[in-house]
C-alpha cells in the first residue's frame, strides 16, 4: 500500500513532464479562444463600417477631429514648432522653479510610454497590409495629430487636481468634469466615468497585452519556439515587482534605457538608410504610389489609408487622451506651454521613428510584388502582403533591420522587450488614474487593479496577434471617442488661453530667462 | 562696498574644512559669507510617471532636509563667530549654480573644496573645483 503510494507520487510529475508541451499548447490556445470569442462583439462595434464601404468609422473620426483641431488652432503645430523646442530646451524655465518636473522630462516620460511597439511592430503591420502607401498616410496622421494632442495636453495640466501632500491627478476624466461643470454643459460626470472604462480597457489591450505579446513573439524568434504562457508569467512577475511590490529600481533603470535604445534604433535605421542611399528616391516613389492606388494591397488606396491612420493612431496616441494623463504633472503658470510641448510628440514619435521602420522594411525589400507589374503579391488569405520569409509584426522589422546587421535582431529584441516593459509601467499608471477615478484612492482598491493588470500580462503573451492586436486597438480608439467629445467642448478654452499666451509672448511679458 | 565669500558646501567632512578656511579668510578681511548649497538636478534626466506625479512633494522635502540638516546647523555654528553668515539653497549643476548665487550675491570671491562627496564620479565626469575654476565670474579658491 505505502509502496504503490509511493510510485503513484512519483509517476504522476513524470507524466506531467511527459504532457507538458502539450498541455502547454493547448493552455495558449484555451486562452486565445476564450479571449478571441469574450472580445469580439467589442471590436466589430468599434470597427464597424460606415454602410456600404469598408471604411471604419472610427478612423473617419480620429481623422476628422485631428481636422478640426488643426484648421481651427491655425495650423497649430507648424506654427509654434519653434517655440516648443525652446520651452523643451528650458529657454523659458524660471531658475527659481528648478528641481521641479521640467518640460523635458514630462516630453521624455510620454515618449517612453508611447514610443514603442507601435513604432517597430505596428507600424510592420501597417505596411504589411497596407503595402508602402500606408506610410502617407501615417505622417499625415502624424502631423495632424500635433494639433489633437496640443489640445488635449493643454486641457490635461489646466483641469488636474491637486491634492494637499503636493501630488497631482490628471487627465481628460478631470477636464471632463471640472471643464464641463466650468462651461455649464451636462455629462461631464458620465463622460469622465465612460472614458476611465475606456481607458482601463486600453491600459489592459495595447498597454499590456499587445506589449507581452510581442515581446514574447521577439524573444520566440531569437531563441526558438515556446509557449507564450512562460514569457507572460515571467513579465508579470517583474511587472508586479515594480507596480506593487514599488521596486522602483527596475523601473527607473528602464526609464533611463529606453531613450537610449530609442536614439539606437533611429541611427541604426539612419546608417541602413544611408548604405542604401541611392533607393530612397524609389522607397519615396512606392509610398507616394501606394497611398493613391494602393499597388495591389486588399483594399487599395483606402486600404493603405486605413492602415495607416490605425497605426498612426495607435503609436502616438494623439486625441487618445493617455498622453494628458502623463503631462499633467508638470508645475507650470501657463497650461499651454504644455500643450505646446506635447505636439512634438506625435513628431517624435510617427513622422520621425515611424516613418524610419517603414523605409527600413520598404528598403530591404521584404515586401514581395511582382516584377512584372509591379504590384504587391497577396497572401493566400488576400489579407496581407507576402513577405520574403512570411514574417509578419515585429518579425518582419527584426528581418529588415538583420538583412543589413546580423547582430540587429538581438538588440531589436532588447529594446523591444525594453519598449514593452516601459509602455506596460506607463499604462499601469494611466489605467490606475482612471481606476482611481473610478472608485477613490486607497491602497486595497489599488492593489485589485494592479493584480488584474498582471494576470492579463500572461493573457497577451498567450494570445495569438490578430485578436491581441484587434482587442487593444478597439480599446484605445474607445478612448478616443468619448475624450475627443469632450475636446469639441472644450477646445474654445484652449483657444482663449493660446491667444492670451501669444499676446503676452508677442508683447514682451513672456521672456526667456536664458 | 560690501565683501563677500560664497562658499561651496554640502555637509561633508572637506565641505567642513572649507568652510573653516573661508571663515578664517572672511575675519581677515571683514567679509560676509553665503553659506551654498546646491541639490544636484538635471531638467533633462528621466523620470517614471510615478517620479513625476510625486516630483513637487519630493522637492519639498529635500528643500526642508537641506535647510534643517545642512544649513540650519552652520548658520548656528557660526552665530558666535563674529561673521555675518547668509545660505542659499538652489537646484542644479553645482558649478553652474554656484556661479548663478556669485553673480546674485555680488560677491567678490568663491571658495570651494577639492573632492565632495563623490570621488569617484568626479575623476570620470570632471570635478566640480575644476569645472568652477574655468567658469567663475570672480577668483576661486580651492582648499584640498
Amino acid at each position: 500500500m505505502r509502496n504503490s503510494f509511493k510510485k503513484a507520487a512519483w509517476a504522476a510529475p513524470v507524466m506531467l513532464a511527459a504532457t507538458a508541451p502539450a498541455m502547454a499548447q493547448s493552455m495558449d490556445q484555451k486562452i486565445n479562444d476564450m479571449f478571441a470569442s469574450s472580445t469580439g462583439w467589442f471590436v466589430s462595434f468599434i470597427f464597424s463600417p460606415f454602410p456600404g464601404t469598408s471604411f471604419p468609422w472610427i478612423v473617419a473620426w480620429l481623422v476628422i477631429a485631428a481636422t478640426i483641431f488643426t484648421i481651427y488652432f491655425g495650423l497649430i503645430q507648424f506654427r509654434a514648432f519653434p517655440h516648443s523646442i525652446s520651452l523643451v530646451k528650458g529657454d523659458y524655465s524660471d531658475p527659481d522653479d528648478a528641481g521641479e518636473v521640467s518640460h523635458f522630462q514630462a516630453l521624455a516620460t510620454a515618449l517612453s510610454g508611447t514610443v514603442g511597439l507601435g513604432n517597430i511592430a505596428g507600424v510592420a503591420v501597417a505596411v504589411g497590409i497596407g503595402g508602402p502607401g500606408a506610410t502617407f498616410w501615417m505622417i499625415l496622421a502624424g502631423l495632424m495629430g500635433m494639433a489633437s494632442k496640443f489640445t488635449e495636453c493643454t486641457l490635461g495640466v489646466k483641469y488636474r487636481n491637486e491634492y494637499e501632500d503636493g501630488t497631482v491627478s490628471g487627465g481628460p476624466m478631470y477636464y471632463m468634469t471640472k471643464g464641463f461643470a466650468e462651461r455649464g454643459l451636462p455629462a461631464g460626470k458620465f463622460m469622465a466615468i465612460l472614458f476611465s472604462v475606456f481607458c482601463i480597457l486600453g491600459a489592459l489591450g495595447g498597454g499590456n497585452m499587445f506589449q507581452a505579446n510581442q515581446a514574447h513573439a521577439q524573444i520566440a524568434n531569437v531563441v526558438g519556439d515556446f509557449p507564450g504562457w512562460i514569457t507572460g508569467i515571467v513579465f508579470a512577475t517583474i511587472v508586479f515587482a515594480v507596480i506593487i511590490g514599488g521596486l522602483k529600481s527596475i523601473a527607473s533603470v528602464t526609464e533611463k534605457v529606453v531613450p537610449f535604445m530609442g536614439v539606437m534604433y533611429v541611427l541604426t535605421a539612419l546608417v541602413i538608410l544611408l548604405m542604401n542611399a541611392d533607393m530612397i528616391g524609389w522607397a519615396f516613389g512606392q509610398i507616394f504610389a501606394g497611398a493613391f492606388t494602393g499597388l495591389g494591397v486588399a483594399g487599395g488606396m483606402v486600404g493603405a489609408l486605413i492602415q495607416g491612420f490605425k497605426r498612426a493612431a495607435f503609436s502616438n496616441e494623439a486625441g487618445v487622451g493617455s498622453a494628458a494623463i502623463a503631462h499633467s504633472a508638470v508645475r507650470t503658470k501657463e497650461p499651454i506651454t504644455e500643450g505646446f510641448v506635447s505636439l512634438l510628440e506625435p513628431f517624435i514619435d510617427t513622422v520621425v521613428i515611424c516613418t524610419m521602420t517603414a523605409l527600413v522594411i520598404i528598403i530591404t525589400g521584404q515586401l514581395v510584388s511582382d516584377p512584372a507589374t509591379g504590384m504587391y503579391l497577396l497572401d493566400e488569405g488576400a489579407s496581407t502582403i507576402q513577405t520574403i520569409d512570411g514574417n509578419k509584426g515585429v518579425a518582419l522589422t527584426s528581418a529588415a533591420f538583420s538583412s543589413t546587421f546580423g547582430w540587429f535582431k538581438y538588440v531589436l529584441a532588447i529594446a523591444v522587450i525594453l519598449f514593452a516593459f516601459s509602455t506596460m509601467i506607463s499604462w499601469s499608471y494611466y489605467g490606475l488614474k482612471a481606476w482611481t477615478f473610478l472608485f477613490g484612492e486607497g491602497h486595497t482598491k489599488e492593489i485589485v487593479f494592479k493584480v488584474i493588470f498582471c494576470i492579463f500580462v500572461v493573457i497577451g503573451a498567450s494570445a495569438n496577434l490578430g485578436p491581441v492586436i484587434d482587442f487593444s486597438d478597439a480599446a484605445i480608439f474607445a478612448m478616443a471617442v468619448v475624450n475627443i467629445v469632450a475636446l469639441y467642448c472644450l477646445m474654445p478654452i484652449v483657444k482663449t488661453e493660446l491667444n492670451s499666451y501669444l499676446s503676452r509672448l508677442k508683447s514682451g511679458e513672456i521672456r526667456k530667462f536664458h | 562696498m560690501s565683501n563677500k565669500i560664497v562658499v561651496g558646501y554640502d555637509g561633508s567632512d572637506s565641505s567642513k574644512a572649507t568652510l573653516d578656511f573661508a571663515v578664517g579668510l572672511a575675519k581677515s578681511q571683514g567679509a560676509a559669507i553665503v553659506v551654498a548649497h546646491v541639490l544636484e538636478w538635471s531638467p533633462y534626466s528621466f523620470l517614471t510617471p510615478n517620479e513625476l506625479e510625486e516630483r513637487h512633494k519630493r522637492r519639498a522635502e529635500e528643500l526642508e532636509r537641506a535647510e534643517t540638516a545642512v544649513l540650519a546647523p552652520v548658520v548656528k555654528g557660526l552665530a558666535d563667530s563674529g561673521v555675518t553668515v547668509t545660505t542659499a539653497l538652489k537646484y542644479g549643476g553645482i558649478a553652474d549654480t554656484l556661479c548663478d548665487i556669485v553673480e546674485a550675491e555680488g560677491a567678490t570671491q568663491v571658495v570651494v573644496g577639492r573632492t565632495g562627496h563623490s570621488g569617484l564620479s568626479s575623476r570620470i565626469f570632471g570635478s566640480v573645483a575644476g569645472t568652477l575654476a574655468q567658469i567663475s565670474p570672480v577668483p576661486v579658491t580651492i582648499v584640498p
